[in-house]
């Protein structure tokens, strides 16, 4: 009987601390039926704002409400897939003097830690790899909603910014524009679907 | 003739422009107006060739100089010549219009995209046109270099025809 019952809470606590593995929600980001966008804007002559996007992307998220520290973020952009809505500008950009995306396809972001401000607000730190140069950047992450869909699934959405800077990625053409057009402000508006 | 050497000029400049533009700085004065000035150009090669291929049409060939061998590869260098300037031409126009944008030529009108944009298009085409042009370049220099052999070697009439002198 005893031994009965040991076994019987021995079960519950696993069953507990299983519970609690998974008390974090997994998330992929939905590129199906693409509500994600990763734009980006950046100073033209220090006149006007020129803006774009990267159009292929993939991702996924963890969120662990009990313990927000544990979220994680990964996020792989096609950078080819550039588009700032001009033909030639794009091709300029996918080339060695820019992106030099022959050489480098894939740009990434991998968390390194999530610190909930509070207000649905946090910061997010994470290692990120662009032409081959893999620096710590922080996001500004603010959750926009999350709850049901209409077709069975749940849903959850946030929006992070950061500037980066073009020095920093080692672009030729970088170089050239100089200070003027060195500071990138880059918006990532994904929304992920619970698996 | 005439057209030969116009097309020739233009070719060879259009080759230079475009060397040259790609490797200028953003904040060169040049940045925009080079390309204008390249893809306007390109435009009146493409209208010189269309006048010359009517021509060739309507007019009958000279005969070529030489062995009957040179003259038959004479034939399909000039063919070749004629595919290239095309192709170059064409892939030219499609990196320009690949996001439906016109080709303005001297500003005077525009020519309208007129592909849906594919895949990658401005990529390929830029690949292509590259390509086009480097073995059109090999073909110019060896096509020189044949007209200077039938001057100085053969010491026949084919250049002295082309710039214009009887026999």
């Amino acid at each position: 009987m005893i031994f009965k019952k040991t076994v019987f809470s021995l079960v519950l606590a696993l069953g507990l601390v299983s519970a609690n593995v998974q008390a974090a929600e997994h998330y992929q980001i939905d590129i199906k039926g693409m509500h994600a966008f990763i734009s980006f804007k950046v100073k033209h002559l220090g006149i006007s704002w020129l803006e774009g996007r990267f159009n292929r992307f993939k991702g996924s998220f963890d969120v662990d409400k009990a313990n927000p520290s544990n979220n994680k973020v990964t996020v792989n952009i096609e950078v080819a897939s550039i588009d700032s809505n001009h033909a030639e500008r794009d091709k300029h950009l996918r080339g060695k003097r820019f992106f030099d995306v022959k050489k480098f396809p894939k740009a990434s972001f991998v968390s390194t830690s999530w610190k909930d401000l509070g207000d649905g607000q946090s910061e997010l730190v994470g290692n990120f790899t662009l032409r081959g140069v893999t620096k710590a950047i922080t996001l500004a992450v603010s959750k926009v909603g999350e709850g049901k869909d209409p077709w069975g699934g749940y849903r959850s959405g946030y929006v992070g910014t950061t500037t980066l800077n073009l020095s920093d990625y080692k672009m030729k053409e970088g170089h050239i524009l100089g200070a003027a057009a060195d500071e990138v402000q880059m918006r990532l508006s994904i929304e992920g679907i619970r698996q | 003739m005439l057209l030969h050497w116009f097309m020739a000029v233009g070719i060879l400049g259009l080759f230079g422009l475009g060397l040259y533009m790609v490797e200028l700085d953003y904040y060169h004065q040049w940045y925009q107006a080079a390309p204008n000035l390249h893809r306007s150009i390109g435009v009146v090669i493409a209208l010189l060739l269309l006048v010359r291929l009517v021509w060739r049409l309507v007019n009958p060939m000279p005969t070529g100089l030489g062995k009957r061998w040179e003259v038959i590869i004479a034939h399909w260098v000039h063919r070749l010549f004629y595919g290239l300037i095309i192709g170059i031409i064409v892939s030219g126009y499609l990196i320009t219009t690949a996001d439906g944008q016109s080709v303005s030529v001297f500003g005077l009108f525009e020519l309208p995209a007129l592909l849906d944009g594919f895949e990658n298009q401005e990529d390929i085409a830029g690949e292509v046109h590259e390509w086009l042009t480097n073995t059109l370049m090999v073909l110019v220099a060896l096509h020189a270099l044949a007209a200077l052999k039938h001057h100085f070697v053969d010491q026949d009439a084919t250049l002295r025809r082309m710039i214009g002198r009887k026999g």
